[in-house]
């Protein structure tokens, strides 16, 4: 499976996605600019991703956890979440994601 | 005035590598103070993840980072390691005589012959609320801390956030404060819930008024406040308020390490695996701060890392002076330091 990654730069990166590891995992392994700071404790929200229109309404609904932390960055869209908490499955082979300014490393 | 302090080393950080480094050099009978940004130790685990379980510790199948802080608080004990909290390292600088001179930001000096930085991911700093201009007010009338209480006395004050700050700052700033506003997302607070009961009852008393909503804009000029627009679930609302509390969590930078004249990678400190030194002889880097060939960032790591580093800080605070390696379950001397023979 596959999943598609914009970065900061604008530029697309094919990514291998694996069942059941969180969407940030994949994305931090692979070297692009993501902070995660928290590693995945849904504590930080600096692995914030914009989900493109089709994949946004896959996913199951965020935690309270989740949208607090997003009403804390500076540039929340109505298609934004945590990278840490989007699991991976055959259901999102091939979804596409935006890497959020504010996930970006210093 | 400026405090003045002397001491074998400073280590910078008390999350656990740093915490874990005091009992090592505690070990070698080396005293250490320790400076921290935030306002109590366990660094990263006891600020992001408290309650979160940690897995891959040695001994410990599962733990949180708050029990694993109180734990390793416990085990440096006998040595009484001084904490400074709530201050960040401004500078460092390599003296005549090899040690060094470190300033803070609560103006103190410290004079330490040995510098760990334990700083993990970095110095937290508060998260800046998405509003407009919000800069220009800030230290003024917007604060992100509170370090004097009398800056909020009288004044028209409005916290926003829903965690332990936004609550505790809450309950302790009503009495002095002219009006408290306390506004947050929703109607669900993460704080204790104590201070969840406390503050409802001073809403059901009149005292403080709480709103469920977002700041929208500030006005005000010349970094003054005197009104904050919300975005409530009732409309729009224009509140008074002279000096506004945001509470949105906690970020991790870089900070003022940077500029310290050490060698980096990426943001993180360059070590050797011997003594995990720095490029400056003296000053060490262990945990998530540093970077070496094959650096995994786990807990772990840092700990091995700061049983090293202590035998490296030795020989620069002993020079000549002959270390036999000890271990703590048969050595008489090290238990009699421990407090258990």
């Amino acid at each position: 499976m596959k999943i598609l990654v914009t970065d900061q730069a604008g530029d697309e990166h094919e990514l291998e996605g694996l069942d059941g590891w969180r969407t940030m995992e994949v994305i931090r392994d692979w070297g692009l600019n993501i902070k995660a700071e928290c590693g995945g404790a849904c504590s930080c929200a600096t692995c914030h991703v914009y989900v493109e229109d089709g994949w946004f309404d896959k996913l199951p609904p965020p935690s309270d956890d989740e949208e607090d932390l997003l009403y804390s960055t500076l540039d929340k869209k109505p298609n934004s979440r945590l990278s840490c908490q989007i699991l991976l499955s055959e259901d999102l082979d091939g979804m596409r994601v935006t890497l959020a300014p504010s996930s970006a490393k210093e | 005035m400026s405090t003045e302090i002397t001491t074998d080393v400073v280590v910078i950080g008390a999350g656990p590598c740093g915490l874990f480094a005091a009992f090592e050099l505690g070990l070698l009978d080396l005293k250490c103070h320790f400076i921290d940004i935030l306002d109590r130790p366990g660094g990263q685990c006891a600020e992001l993840y408290p309650e979160k379980p940690i897995y891959d510790i040695p001994g410990f199948p599962v733990v949180t980072g708050q029990h694993l802080t109180d734990n390793l608080m416990a085990q440096i004990a006998p040595f009484a390691p001084e904490f400074h909290f709530n201050r960040m390292v401004n500078s460092i600088e390599k003296q005549a005589d090899g040690s060094f001179r470190l300033a803070t930001d609560a103006d103190e000096i410290f004079h330490a012959k040995v510098v760990v930085i334990a700083a993990g991911g970095g110095s937290f700093q508060p998260k800046r609320p998405p509003v407009e201009g919000i800069e220009a007010f800030e230290n003024q009338s917007v604060f992100y801390s509170v370090r004097k209480m009398d800056d909020f006395r009288g004044q028209d004050v409005v916290i926003v956030g829903g965690g332990d700050s936004a609550l505790d700052w809450t309950l302790n700033l009503q009495p002095i404060a002219r009006s408290l506003t306390l506004v947050h997302r929703r109607a669900v607070f993460k704080a204790a819930p104590a201070s969840v009961n406390k503050m409802q009852a001073l809403v059901g008393e009149g005292k403080i008024n709480f709103l469920t909503g977002q700041i929208a804009k500030l006005d005000g000029a010349d970094g003054q406040i005197n009104h904050v627009h919300l975005i409530t679930d009732a409309g729009d609302l224009s509140v008074p308020a002279t000096r506004l509390l945001p509470f949105f969590g906690l970020t991790m930078k870089l900070g003022p390490v940077a500029d310290w004249g050490l060698e980096l990678n990426d943001n993180t400190i360059v070590v050797d695996t011997e003594k995990f030194q720095t490029s400056v002889p003296g000053i060490f880097a262990i945990g998530d701060i540093n970077s070496y060939p094959g650096k995994l960032k786990l807990i772990l790591s840092g700990f091995h890392e700061a049983a090293l580093m202590a035998q490296a800080a030795k020989a620069i605070t002993s020079p000549g002076e002959r270390v036999v390696f000890q271990y703590t379950t048969s050595s008489t001397k090290l238990q009699k330091k421990l407090g258990v023979a």
